[in-house]
């Protein structure tokens, strides 16, 4: 079979390694591009979200291309998110394509569902699931190897000495982790790919800010869909931090995350509200708690739950003195204007920094006397 | 000969020059239209500009903001290049040294700036709404046939303004010809429309900011004592709009500048013969890579000077 999935971030290299050795032929999709978006936005209904069109516009490409099935993962809690896969398989359905689209849904809330998913895939191809499993052990290796490395590639930025440096040496990082095959490779490449974003001529006596970024996890970990904003902060300086990386949401999924993160938002927010609003609202918590210099909140235009967050980090912003810029995404924004804005708020920033420096240094200097 | 500083503000829909002294204080200040031309503009301003200071004063440093700031940068050697709402800030806690709110209204965008003790805490800017600003007021008073001038005046006429929907451009526009079909007069739409627009702004760009006072109004709009008017009733405090309110960018640009040019000795202003110069600015599809970036090449004459736009900084970091 010859399947295909999203293009989010790096996971498209953890999902082909996955798919290619349980027996089937992966697609990969193109990066998004101006031409993705404009198959996504020609067919998605205008009031769809920006992920909606870019993910429907990349579903396009690959069924051009004669795939399938495609993969998904789906969505609970009231985001518009959980309709995603029903509404873009009735969109290919119109547009002609034979594509299928399977859409992997919470293995927590359905076991059965999900194994039945995986049966369907491995069974064409004579997969066992013991292998199915030790498979899935080394696609998650791989994913944890990208997630790591790109962390890594927002905290040396800041200090480079060449503007640009950090991001050369981290795509050929990249370019290491997808060639890996197996477990030891995999681990082997993940170590090599921090050595060499380590050894990227740097500026130890910079203090970079430090800025967390939160929001709706495609527009989040999507560079397309944020106009590479982490790349961007990153060499006006400032160092950044997210929580939500593929990994990290798997794991979330699986395990305990979801409440660990919800204490982060009470008081603030105590309920699941859909989306990721919960974990925008702790996030943002942790990061004001970590000190972090400032939190900027990437939001799909229209996104019902990231609007409500909007409203609710003006008050954390108050409460803990911790600026807090939101962007809104939908397929008009221009880099230019975010570019200004985020210009802006890193001057804010600084500023803020440099004013709580001189109000310690004036504080010792009466403590000296 | 006496010290100044330039500061050049080219946006979108107008272009400021400024020079200040070592003081801040402006010794020039003019206020030209873009018209889609920031090369052709910007040459326009020094032409104009060197003519009223030229034997009189030194530019020891210049600085540029505004939507054309790095274009602008290039053409004439700028010291520093900052974006309109930190020039702004530094503009207005210059001209208002108390102030603690700022409203600008521009030609496209629309921003409030919260301060505390001369320094930004938070700020807003229009997303992905140009409904009042000043491109659409302008747009208005064309279709009403007034000069944009007297838009104001008629405004502060008004006894019974009247209620205009204020969230789309378009729709206002619709709802300003429904009412004036109605039979409303001239002046209570046009209050009304000020209203609404104001209404507009608060909820949106200014939602959640606590508006304290001083609060100084800027920017293209601040002309617009209709607009003016409306703020002060809505926010119930007095609303300063400062003498120079119009060129308050560039004024900003000037004092980053002159601020810079002491920190680091000296200037790279090329000079007011830059005016002579053919500047031409041309772009291209970059077919690297996906990203399909397009790519802005700057020439003086028939050499390339600057190039940017692409996201892998392939193009940029080419020698010229």
């Amino acid at each position: 079979m010859k399947i295909s999935f999203p293009y989010i971030g790096n996971g498209p290299i953890a999902f082909k390694y996955f798919i290619e050795e349980l027996g089937h032929e992966a697609v990969v999709p193109p990066k998004p591009s101006k031409r993705t978006l404009s198959l996504g936005t020609q067919y998605a209904p205008e009031f769809a979200c920006l992920p909606f069109k870019i993910i429907l516009g990349t579903y396009i490409e690959v069924a051009e291309q004669g795939v399938d099935l495609i993969i998904t993962s789906g969505g609970c809690g009231p985001c518009r998110a959980g309709l995603y896969g029903v509404l873009h398989q009735k969109i290919l359905r119109d547009l002609g394509f034979k594509t299928r689209i399977m859409v992997l849904e919470s293995v927590k809330r359905y076991p059965i569902r999900f194994l039945k998913n995986v049966h369907e895939v491995i069974s064409p191809v004579g997969t066992s699931w013991v292998k199915f499993a030790r498979k899935f052990w080394e696609g998650w290796e791989k994913l944890k190897a990208l997630d790591e490395t790109e962390q890594l590639s927002h905290e040396i930025r800041p200090y480079e000495t060449v503007k640009g440096a950090t991001t050369k040496v981290y795509n050929e990082a990249l370019k290491l982790i997808d060639a890996a095959r197996g477990l030891d490779e995999i681990r082997a490449a993940k170590e090599e790919a921090r050595q060499k974003l380590l050894q990227v001529p740097r500026d130890p006596s910079r203090h970079p800010l430090k800025v967390g970024i939160v929001g709706e996890i495609y527009v989040v970990i999507e560079p397309f869909a944020n106009l590479d904003l982490q790349v961007a902060l990153g060499e006006m300086g400032v160092a950044t931090a997210r929580h939500m990386y593929l990994k990290q949401w798997l794991l979330d999924n699986t395990g305990n995350g979801e409440e660990k993160i919800s204490k982060w938002a009470r008081p603030y927010l105590n309920e699941m509200i859909g989306g990721h609003a919960i974990f925008s609202v702790g996030e943002a918590v942790m990061y004001a708690k970590q000190g972090f210099d400032g939190v900027v909140q990437l939001a799909p235009f229209s996104c019902m739950p990231e609007i409500s967050v909007k409203g609710i980090l003006e008050k954390i912003s108050r409460d803990f003195d911790m600026p807090v810029l939101t962007v809104f995404l939908d397929e008009l924004t221009g880099k230019a204007g975010l570019q200004t804005r985020l210009e802006a708020f890193v001057d804010l920033l600084w500023q803020k920094r440099e004013k709580k420096a001189a109000a310690r240094a004036r504080e010792l200097e009466v403590r000296a006397i | 000969m006496k010290r100044g500083y330039l500061g050049i503000d080219v946006g979108s829909v107008s272009t400021n020059v400024v020079v200040i002294d070592e003081e801040g204080e402006v010794l020039s200040h003019l206020y030209i239209r873009t018209q889609g031309q920031p090369i052709k503009a910007v040459k326009r301003g020094l032409k104009e500009t060197a003519e009223k200071v030229d034997g009189k004063v030194e530019i020891c440093g210049v600085g540029t903001t505004g939507s054309a700031r790095h274009l602008t940068a290039v053409m004439v050697g700028a010291d520093t290049v900052k974006n309109e709402i930190t020039a702004h800030a530094v503009a207005a806690s210059h001209e208002v040294p108390d102030a603690q709110t700022i409203l600008e209204i521009g030609g496209q965008d629309s921003k409030i700036i919260i301060l505390r003790n001369g320094v930004v805490t938070d700020f807003a800017m229009n997303t992905v709404c140009a409904a009042g600003t000043g491109s659409f007021l302008d747009q208005q008073a064309a279709r009403l046939g007034i000069p944009i001038e007297k838009f104001g005046e008629l405004a502060l006429q008004s006894k019974t303004p009247v209620r205009i929907a204020g969230r789309c451009g378009v729709f206002a526009e619709s709802d300003m010809i429904h009412k004036q079909q109605l039979g409303h007069n001239l002046e209570d739409i046009i209050a009304g429309l000020c209203e609404a627009l104001v209404r507009n702004y608060l909820n949106n760009v200014g939602k959640g900011k606590e508006i304290l006072p001083k609060v100084v109004f800027q920017g293209g709009v601040a002309a617009n004592v209709g607009i003016r008017a409306a703020f002060e009733k809505a926010l119930q405090t007095e609303i300063i709009v400062p003498r120079y309110f119009n060129v308050m960018g560039a004024i900003g640009a000037a004092l980053l500048a002159r601020d810079a040019v002491k920190k680091k000795g000296g200037t790279n202003f090329k000079g007011f013969d830059v005016v002579d110069i053919d500047y031409r600015a041309s772009s291209f599809e970059c077919k690297g890579c996906a990203n399909r970036c397009e790519v802005i090449e700057i020439y003086q004459e028939d050499e390339v000077i600057a190039r940017w736009g692409d996201r892998c900084g392939k193009w940029e970091s080419i020698a010229m």
